[in-house]
């Protein structure tokens, strides 16, 4: 064995080819459709919170944030998938370790508490869940008011329970720091709870006080799904006054066009057009709007 | 202290020449790259994720520069056999301990003044990525100069990690020494446990033992207020004070631990 050096552009070349050869491996790789498919579940290896907190040493903040992202992507995967059945079943777990690594977590209480309510599919539909992680966080920061009007938004939004909604939001009124329109605000749920103007009343709030720009654009397309309710509202009675003009269902917008009801094919106001079919106005499922929430009834006393 | 300042300058010469300061380019390229792959990932968590990361980035490698250099300052001079010259010339046992020491700890200290820059640059460029509306709701500003708080214990934290590895070095094995070391800080995490330990146990003597360990070993967790900098929480300047004054009492300790056993080591 010679320990003399070799020469360097040798080696510079049998590395730039094994190089490729690794790529064109890889890319063969990816044409055969990676690895065959496993249905095994996502997996939690330590589902104990306190567990976790001790085995993070000084890095619990971190493994929050990892956490964190897990959660998110959890959510977001199950969302998207085109499996029927959705199941979250780690959302709950994987936020209630974030929170207990790092009790200050506020946007993974807040929005938590958002992908927790949210009705199947878009989510797991488990109020009770988010209400119990709002709950924590307000046991974690006791002055903390956006916790009590969340908890409030869960029995408004997702319980339709304007009589609780209300008694939240007029218990987070009374926290120090609380802004003035949850007195209002309170009076309105109990007034008009489950009407689509108290509805665009309070995720106009939400949208105002939202510690993200997350929060913020969750709020908008909130109120966009109220404002595509509003319009599919209309393009209902425009189908309506067809049918009663002509006799017959239109086959689709380009009838109600021709007839003057519609300047051009209507769209949401995400931009995906509306669907029309045997005479029934639905939201588009490719809609980032998609599903649309299952509309509070109005509080009979 | 002339002689204890030209050990030092040498220590931190051959950390440089050993390429220890690598460690700031892997540093760097950690936080960038995350600062821009996470975006997406996080639901505006960005900033809040990056400070973490580059707190406890900087906390990971200093304390694996401090546990890999500190416990072969002294064996590699005996491994070596230079500490036979080294300890001819008019060097003595204690001013050859406290200038390793304070090589090593002037290492730790370029690097983590390098580190922090690095990651306030990247903090202020983050901070031009979001809208005013955005950066009105969080806790604090992205650079937030009260995060030095929590970088000035870590250093503290780093120097007393040295000092163990250094006492250690000074009569066992590198690999021991590492697995002493990163075994005494893994247990300085756990020093609440070790106080609140006869709540779980029946026996006396158990959690006496338990109690005296809590005031014996090192408590490392004390050294972390990362996360109430970065939700700009109060952290009292009295508590920085004593924290800053254990880790150097205990430094202290160790230090004269370590000459002592030095001093007595015979190399014959």
């Amino acid at each position: 064995m010679s320990g003399r050096p070799g020469c360097p552009g040798v080696a510079l070349a049998v590395m730039a080819t094994l190089m490729a050869a690794v790529i064109g491996l890889q890319a063969v790789h990816e044409r055969g459709g990676g690895p065959p498919a496993s249905d095994a579940p996502e997996f939690l290896y330590v589902r104990s919170p306190e567990a976790m907190r001790r085995l993070a040493l000084s890095y619990q903040s971190l493994v929050a944030d990892l956490y964190w992202i897990r959660a998110v992507q959890h959510y977001g995967g199950t969302r998207l998938s085109a499996n029927p059945d959705k199941r979250y079943e780690l959302l709950y777990p994987l936020l209630d370790l974030t929170t207990t690594l790092e009790p200050r977590f506020n946007v993974a209480y807040l929005f938590g508490s958002l992908f927790l309510a949210e009705s199947p599919p878009g989510g797991p539909g488990r109020p009770d869940l988010a209400i119990a992680l709002l709950d924590r966080g307000l046991r974690a920061q006791p002055s903390k008011w956006e916790f009590a009007q969340a908890i409030g938004f869960v029995h408004y939004w997702w319980r339709h329970d304007y009589e609780q909604a209300a008694e939240w939001f007029t218990r987070a009124a009374k926290f120090p720091n609380a802004p003035f329109w949850l007195t209002t605000l309170a009076a309105t749920t109990l007034a008009e709870g489950g009407s689509r103007g108290s509805s665009r009343i309070l995720w106009e709030q939400f949208a105002r006080s939202a510690e993200t720009e997350a929060l913020r654009n969750e709020a908008v397309r909130r109120l966009q799904q109220l404002d595509a309710m509003d319009q599919m509202d209309r393009l209902r009675q425009m189908v309506d006054a067809y049918r009663q003009r002509g006799g017959a269902l239109p086959s689709g917008w380009i009838d109600l066009v021709r007839a003057g009801y519609l300047r051009a094919l209507p769209a949401d106001p995400a931009g995906t057009p509306y669907v029309l079919q045997d005479g029934a106005v639905m939201l588009g499922r490719g809609s980032r709007l998609f599903p649309l929430p299952i509309e509070p009834q109005r509080l009979v006393h | 202290m002339r002689v204890i300042g030209h050990v030092a300058v040498n220590v931190f010469k051959e950390s440089v020449r050993d390429k220890v300061l690598y460690s700031l380019v892997a540093f760097a390229a950690l936080l960038i790259g995350v600062a821009y792959l996470i975006g997406q990932l996080t639901a505006g968590q960005d900033v809040k994720i990056i400070k973490d990361l580059g707190l406890a980035a900087i906390a990971t490698f200093g304390l694996l520069i401090a546990v890999f250099i500190g416990i072969g300052l002294v064996w590699k001079e005996v491994d070596r056999r230079s500490i036979y010259s080294l300890l001819s010339k008019p060097i003595r046992r204690h001013e050859f301990i406290l200038g390793k020491y304070a090589g090593l700890s002037l290492t730790l200290i370029v690097n983590v003044a390098i580190m922090t820059l690095a990651f306030y640059a990247v903090l202020a460029y983050m901070n031009t990525q979001f809208s005013e509306a955005s950066r009105s709701v969080w806790p604090a500003p992205a650079t937030d100069p009260g995060m030095l708080r929590a970088i000035g214990l870590i250093v503290v934290e780093l120097l007393l990690v040295t000092a163990i590895a250094l006492f250690f070095s000074t009569f066992s094995s590198p690999l021991l020494s590492a697995g002493l070391t990163f075994g005494l800080w893994v247990i300085g995490h756990f020093n609440a446990d070790l106080r609140n330990f006869e709540a779980v146990v029946e026996s006396k003597t158990a959690a006496y033992l338990a109690r005296g360990l809590y005031y014996v070993l090192p408590n490392f967790a004390a050294f972390d207020i990362k996360t109430q900098v970065v939700n700009a929480l109060p952290v009292a300047p009295s508590y920085l004070a004593a924290t800053t004054a254990y880790g150097l009492v205990y430094i202290s300790f160790l230090l004269v631990g370590a000459v002592v056993i030095f001093s007595r080591r015979d190399f014959k």
